[in-house]
């Protein structure tokens, strides 16, 4: 076994399943794509709904299922994003488009001043740190006199209208200004969970994720085989503020009214992301989207129940993480073996007994 | 110039004084062994040379630079290579990946350039078998030898062994001398931490002893057996 043969190492991550994944993965986008063709206007809120849920429950899944910073106090960011693009579209007369993008980069900027007050705490005290950094941006803003203070404001109706992207899509598909500005949220949400869910797929399977996979693993042991695991755990947090501010934008354009309390509201934008990505398989891409779609079939089956939607909801979460503690994937993936989006370096090759060679299932 | 000086290092936990102004020097290539009765400091002593732990007093001077005050990850790239006493595997990678993370971050390189040196190290330490095994399943005995595999992955100049030894087995411990001393032929400089005597002497040049933080002694393996305090320490903890 130890005879060194002439034959080469292959390092391998792809898998059957995952190549097969590949060519669903694009005909789901394609339909996705063209789905305002076929779809009502309801339905494309609903869809807006959910990808804008998966793309925090993405970035909340990388900060705290690869980089264990678990922070319950994103929707500073959410908030923050949507605050930043209400004001650059009413007192500075951008457009929406452009707003959104720089309510992301706004979000990043104030990661900065944040990290550098969280990154001294650890474990629970990190996440208390995060909620209570939320309050305050919360509580700051709501001074904002211009923008609504306490009981928020609206977009004006011109801006939103006059967008140039919409009268195109308007023409395009002939309808009016509100249905193409759905059909133009719901693109752009699109395209954020596909970017966002890329991006993340290419982390991970980068050498800097490789890196915060063994931070997550052992920190101590991380740092003495060379890794800059401060670094590494920083460049994420501003990574997800900055994708998580980008969608609090995006859906502050949509919802076009803006208030303190809706926009840092701890239950809307963490509790359920927290929800989702913990019944969906915390520490994997294919959890959250996962989560995200159980999470919007109970939401509508426990519509009627009024209060009781909260505690059942939380009822679900306890049981789910007490007999799938890996999330529904993760319960999943163990039986079948099967990934999405495989980011394990196998070796392969060599004098290496394969694994499962001439097996049954290859 | 030694690879490796240290001067006056001092540390105390509490009132307990776990390094008294321990120095001494290392040279290029140099096999050294550090024994001691339990709790006398062996394992802090790597910490501090690691960076893991800081240090109260005293400078340490790897390869001519002074890395008293420089963070583990820094230190690992200098050259320092270190395995734990108690094992320390990153558990949901498999053994392939880490290695590979130790390469690619340790040795400053990209995942292509360092796949093969990892799969030869795996080769090396009989670990090969277990390649694509998340490292949570190892056995005692295999994390032992992952932990020297990360190590080697590093590509340091120095290794620092922390008991890789206990608990193995006659034939097992044979084929770990071997393995250790052939990567010392290569040039390799090493200090092992290590109670299983006649493995230690059979590849070390000279012999440390500490006890209480201090040094107490520092030769030959055989001047330093020899040494009556040396005797009664050791006898103190054999029995
Ligand atoms: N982080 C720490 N804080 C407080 N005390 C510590 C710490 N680390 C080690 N000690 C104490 O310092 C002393 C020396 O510990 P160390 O691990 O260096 O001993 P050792 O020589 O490696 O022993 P062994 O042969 O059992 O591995 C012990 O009494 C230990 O309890
Ligand atoms: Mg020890």
């Amino acid at each position: 076994m130890t005879d060194l043969t002439l034959t080469r190492w292959k390092v391998e991550t792809r898998t059957k399943a995952s190549s097969a994944f590949a060519i669903v993965a694009a005909l789901i986008i394609l339909l996705a794509l063209a789905a305002p063709l076929y779809l009502s206007r309801s339905v494309l809120q609903d869809l807006f709904f959910i990808l804008t849920l998966l793309v925090l429950a993405q970035n909340w899944n990388l900060l705290a299922g690869y980089a264990g910073l678990v922070s319950v106090g994103q929707q500073a960011f959410v908030g923050f994003g949507a605050y930043a693009m209400f004001a650059l579209v009413i007192l500075g007369g951008f457009d929406p488009l452009a707003a959104i993008l720089l309510a992301g980069i706004a979000s990043a900027l104030l990661a900065i001043p944040t990290a550098f007050f969280l990154f001294r705490l650890q474990g629970a005290y990190f996440a208390i740190g995060s909620w209570v950094i939320a309050e305050v941006v919360r509580l700051a803003l709501a001074q904002w006199k211009m923008l609504g203070g306490g009981t928020g404001t609206s977009l004006p109706r011109e801006a939103t209208r006059d967008m140039p992207a919409l009268k195109l899509i308007g023409e395009l598909f002939g309808v009016k200004s509100s249905g193409a500005g759905d059909i133009l949220t719901y693109w752009l949400a699109l395209l954020l969970a596909i970017a966002t869910i890329g991006l993340v797929y290419r982390l991970l399977r980068s050498k800097q994720g490789l890196g915060l996979a063994a931070v997550r693993d052992n920190q101590e042991a991380a740092r003495s085989v060379g890794v800059d695991a401060r670094r590494m755990k920083t460049l994420v947090y501003l990574a997800a503020a900055f994708g998580t501010g980008l969608c609090g934008a995006l859906i502050y354009v949509q919802k076009a009214r803006i208030s303190p309390d809706a926009a840092f509201s701890v239950i809307d934008w963490t509790a359920y992301v927290i929800f989702i990505v913990v019944i969906g398989g915390i520490g994997t891409i294919e959890g959250p989207i996962v989560g995200v779609i159980v999470f919007y079939i109970l939401q509508n089956l426990l519509a009627d129940y009024g209060s009781w939607y909260l505690l059942i909801l939380g009822l679900i979460g306890i049981v789910i993480m007490l007999f799938a503690p890996r999330g529904l994937w993760g319960l999943f993936a163990e039986r079948t073996g099967i990934q999405l989006f495989p980011v394990r370096r196998r070796l392969i090759g060599g004098p290496v007994p394969v694994a499962k060679k001439g097996g049954p299932h290859g | 110039m030694p690879i490796l000086a240290l001067s006056n290092v001092s540390k105390r936990f509490g009132a307990l004084t776990v390094a008294d102004a321990v120095s001494f020097e290392l040279r290029q290539g140099e096999a050294l062994g550090i024994i001691g009765p339990n709790g006398a400091g062996k394992s802090t002593l790597f910490n501090l040379i690691t960076g893991n732990i800081a240090a109260d007093a005293g400078t340490i001077v790897f390869d001519g630079r002074d890395v008293t005050k420089l963070p583990p990850m820094q230190r690992c790239l200098a050259g320092v290579g270190r395995s734990f006493q108690i094992p320390q595997p990153f558990e949901k990678l498999t053994v392939f990946e880490n290695l590979l993370v130790a390469g690619a971050f340790g040795a400053k390189k990209t995942e292509a350039e360092v796949g093969d040196r990892c799969a030869e190290i795996l080769v090396e330490t009989g670990l090969i078998g277990r390649a694509n095994h998340p490292a949570g399943g190892l056995s005692l005995l295999q994390r032992k030898r992952l932990e020297l595999a990360r190590a080697l992955a590093t590509e340091p100049r120095l290794l620092l062994l922390d008991e890789i030894a206990g608990g193995l087995t006659e034939d097992e411990c044979g084929m770990l001398v071997d393995t250790i001393r052939t990567i010392h032929r290569a040039g390799m400089s090493i200090i092992w931490i290590e109670h299983v005597l006649h493995a230690l002497n059979s590849v070390v040049e000279r012999l440390l002893v500490l006890n209480f933080g201090k040094i107490i002694g520092m030769g030959t393996p055989d001047a330093v057996m020899a040494s009556r305090e040396v005797r009664e320490i050791y006898l103190g903890i054999e029995v």
